[in-house]
C-alpha cells in the first residue's frame, strides 16, 4: 500500500515567505523534468478543479514561462515565471507575477526558490516563497476561493487507489 | 471604511503593534514608545487595525487599551490553511503523473 509523503508547509507572516517541503517517490531525473517541462507541468500544476496551460516556456535563464489557470468555467488567471537561476537538477530560481493574458506584468511579484536532492530513489523538493507584499501573497490563493467556484479537494484516500502499485 | 485584513498587516510598523499588544493590552502611549514615529502616526496605524477589527478598544477609566480579537487574527490561519490545500492538491497530482511515467517506462 501506497502512503502519501507529509508535506511540510509554513508561513511566516512577518517576512511574508511560504516554505513548502514534500518528498516525490522517484528519482531525481523525472522530478526536474515533471518540473521544468511544460508538458508535464500542465498535467498537475493546476490544482483541481483549475488546470494549468503553459502558453510559452523557455526554460533557460533569462527565460519565462507564460502560463494560465483556467477554472473550470473557462476563467483565466495568468501568470509569468521568468528564470533567474538554473541549477541543473539541484536548484532554479524565478521571479513570478500575475500578468494579464498579453503579458503585462504586474508590479509586486514574488521569488520562487526550488531545490532538488534525492535520497534512496527519492526526490525531496523544498520551495522558498518570497511575496513582495502580503496583498499579494493573499492573491496567489485567490483563485481557490473564487465566487461560485467551491473547491473541491480530492481526499487523499480517493487519490491513493489511483496511484500505481509498487 | 471597511478595510482589507491583509493590507493591515501588510504595514512592518502595524505588524509591530500586533506583535506588541499579542502580549498585553496597551494604551497609545504605552504603544508609542516603541517606535520612532509620532504619536499621530502611531495613532493612525491603530485606527487601521481597528477598522479592520484586528484590534478592539476597551476604556479603563481615563485610558484607552487596545487588545486584539483573537478571531480575526485566525481568519489569517484559516487563510493559510487554504494555501496549503492547495500545494497539497497539486502534489497528490504530481505524485500520480510520477508513478504514471514510471509505469510506462518500464
Amino acid at each position: 500500500m501506497n502512503s502519501t509523503p507529509p508535506l511540510d508547509f509554513s508561513v511566516n507572516k512577518e517576512t511574508r515567505t511560504v516554505y513548502i517541503t514534500r518528498e516525490f517517490n522517484a528519482d531525481i531525473e523525472l522530478v526536474w523534468e515533471a518540473w521544468t517541462t511544460a508538458e508535464l507541468l500542465d498535467q498537475w500544476w493546476g490544482p483541481k478543479p483549475f488546470v494549468a496551460k503553459t502558453k510559452v516556456m523557455n526554460f533557460e535563464v533569462g527565460g519565462r514561462r507564460f502560463f494560465a489557470m483556467v477554472s473550470p468555467e473557462g476563467e483565466e488567471r495568468w501568470f509569468i515565471q521568468k528564470f533567474t537561476s538554473i541549477s541543473p537538477k539541484i536548484n532554479f530560481k524565478t521571479y513570478n507575477t500575475f500578468a494579464d493574458k498579453d503579458e503585462n506584468p504586474e508590479l509586486q511579484g514574488s521569488e520562487w526558490d526550488f531545490n532538488f536532492s534525492e535520497q534512496n530513489g527519492k526526490t525531496k523538493v523544498s520551495i522558498t516563497v518570497y511575496n513582495e507584499s502580503l496583498a499579494r501573497m493573499e492573491r496567489m490563493i485567490e483563485m481557490g476561493t473564487l465566487k461560485g467556484c467551491a473547491m473541491q479537494f480530492k481526499n487523499l484516500d480517493e487519490l491513493l487507489p489511483t496511484l500505481s502499485q509498487k | 471604511m471597511r478595510r482589507d485584513i491583509f493590507q493591515a498587516i501588510a504595514d512592518p510598523t502595524r505588524r509591530a503593534i500586533i506583535t506588541l499588544i499579542a502580549l498585553q493590552a496597551m494604551t497609545p502611549n504605552a504603544l508609542a514608545e516603541h517606535f520612532d514615529t509620532t504619536r499621530q502616526a502611531v495613532s493612525k496605524h491603530l485606527r487601521i487595525l481597528t477598522e479592520c477589527q484586528l484590534l478592539k478598544q476597551e476604556y479603563k477609566g481615563r485610558e484607552i487599551y487596545y487588545q486584539l480579537e483573537i478571531d480575526k487574527m485566525k481568519e489569517i490561519d484559516k487563510w493559510i490553511e487554504q494555501f496549503r490545500k492547495i500545494w497539497e492538491t497539486r502534489f497528490n497530482q504530481l505524485d500520480e503523473l510520477l508513478s504514471t511515467i514510471k509505469k510506462q517506462k518500464k
